[in-house]
């Protein structure tokens, strides 16, 4: 599991960082924690909502499109978005470590990946949200009933637009962090400094955002 | 391990890939994808079986929460290395996540009674609950509803 710290380590008594990471890392590892906190508000404020209300739309009635297949499949659009977040995940987990290799041909390489699978899922959000607004659905206007065919509440897409919203501006601004990544490293900046550090720290942050939406997927779409 | 600079510390960090290498990464993106096929199953059958409400479709969606904290724990530990990390960050970043555990029940068992209460105390509202939604012709603007 953790690294076994020998006996004589001092850790505390100051010239070395306590959790063996740089400063960077840690406060990287702070804001991510701050950001869990932020979207498990969110999340828990939508499961609140959903307990206080008597009936909620059932997501596969709402969500069963695919870009070019019409209606009528469930889950299946959802998937590829989760999907291709997880491999871009994979790719960013190759970059960091192709940094530590300190090579700079394969950290472009699975940077241009990961920001390609950044961009692929905006651009299926940015369909979801353009098909559903299509069918009436915004903020303050929701066109789905209940799953019992009672008139359902707003709280539906405001919920479903903020979080997913909030989600997508994350993932936006990971890919322009993962753009800026890759054009310092094809600038050399990082065999300048001698380490590939920042690449880890963004990666730190990208992951965040695929364990988010793993969260985000399973409570809109799943339960 | 003397390690008084943080350039120092960079270096030690670079010796080859602290924890797993690409196998491992390999190793966790097929479970990751397993594990999602698996919740995204049981997602699928609660639809095609048209589950009622009860205890059954309860104990389902449980499972897809399990599954769903088993995968973060994966991206966690792996993908952002905290498995591999020294004990202490990994109880720094861990130990506060016990806060979500009240944070959970405390909100939902919160948004359960309004609903139990106010079913009780509100006739209007649990009538609402078994009216038919009006078959809409243009826009869909339901603007009634919302929690006051």
């Amino acid at each position: 599991m953790a690294q076994a710290v020998p006996a004589v380590q001092k850790w505390w008594n100051g010239g070395k960082s306590p959790f063996n990471v740089e400063y960077g890392k840690i406060m990287m590892w702070y804001f991510l924690m701050s950001d869990a906190f932020t979207f498990g508000a969110f999340l828990i404020s939508y499961g609140t909502i959903r307990f206080a209300t008597n009936s909620w739309p059932d997501p596969n009635h709402v969500f069963n499109s695919f870009p070019g297949l019409g209606s009528g499949y469930p889950l299946l659009f959802v998937s590829l978005m989760t999907f291709i977040l997880i491999i871009s995940s994979v790719t960013m987990v190759l970059a960091v470590q192709a940094g530590q290799d300190m090579d700079r041909k394969r950290v472009a390489k699975y940077l241009v990946f990961t920001i390609l699978g950044g961009l692929a899922f905006l651009s299926c959000q940015a369909w979801e949200w353009t098909h559903l607004y299509g069918e009436g659905a915004w903020w303050g206007h929701n066109p789905f009933p209940n799953h019992n065919g009672s008139v359902a509440t707003t709280n539906f897409s405001n919920f479903f637009f903020t979080i997913t919203g909030f989600h997508g501006f994350h993932v936006f601004s990971g890919v322009i962090i993962n753009i800026i990544m890759l054009i310092m490293t094809l600038q050399g900046k990082f065999d300048q400094r001698g380490h590939y550090l920042m690449i880890e720290k963004a990666g730190l942050y990208w992951h965040f955002v695929d364990l988010v939406w793993v969260f985000v997927f399973t409570c809109f779409y799943l339960i | 391990m003397e390690q008084h600079s943080t350039t120092a510390v960079y270096q030690h960090e670079e010796h080859g890939h602290a924890g797993g290498g690409t196998k491992e990464v390999m190793r966790i993106t097929l479970y990751l994808t397993i594990i999602t096929l698996v919740e995204l199953g049981f997602g699928f059958y609660m639809y095609k079986a048209a589950l009622p409400d009860g205890l059954f479709r309860h104990v389902i969606k449980g499972i897809i929460c399990a599954l769903m904290l088993w995968k973060a724990f994966y991206i966690v530990g792996y993908f952002m290395h905290l498995k591999h990390e020294i004990r202490n960050l990994i109880m720094t970043i861990v130990v506060p996540l016990f806060l979500f555990v009240w944070f959970i029940i405390a909100f939902l068992a919160d948004g359960n009674s309004y609903k139990n209460l106010r079913n009780k105390y509100d006739p209007y509202h649990i009538e609402q609950n078994d009216k038919k939604a009006p078959v809409e012709h243009e826009h869909g603007a339901q603007k009634e509803g919302t929690i006051e």
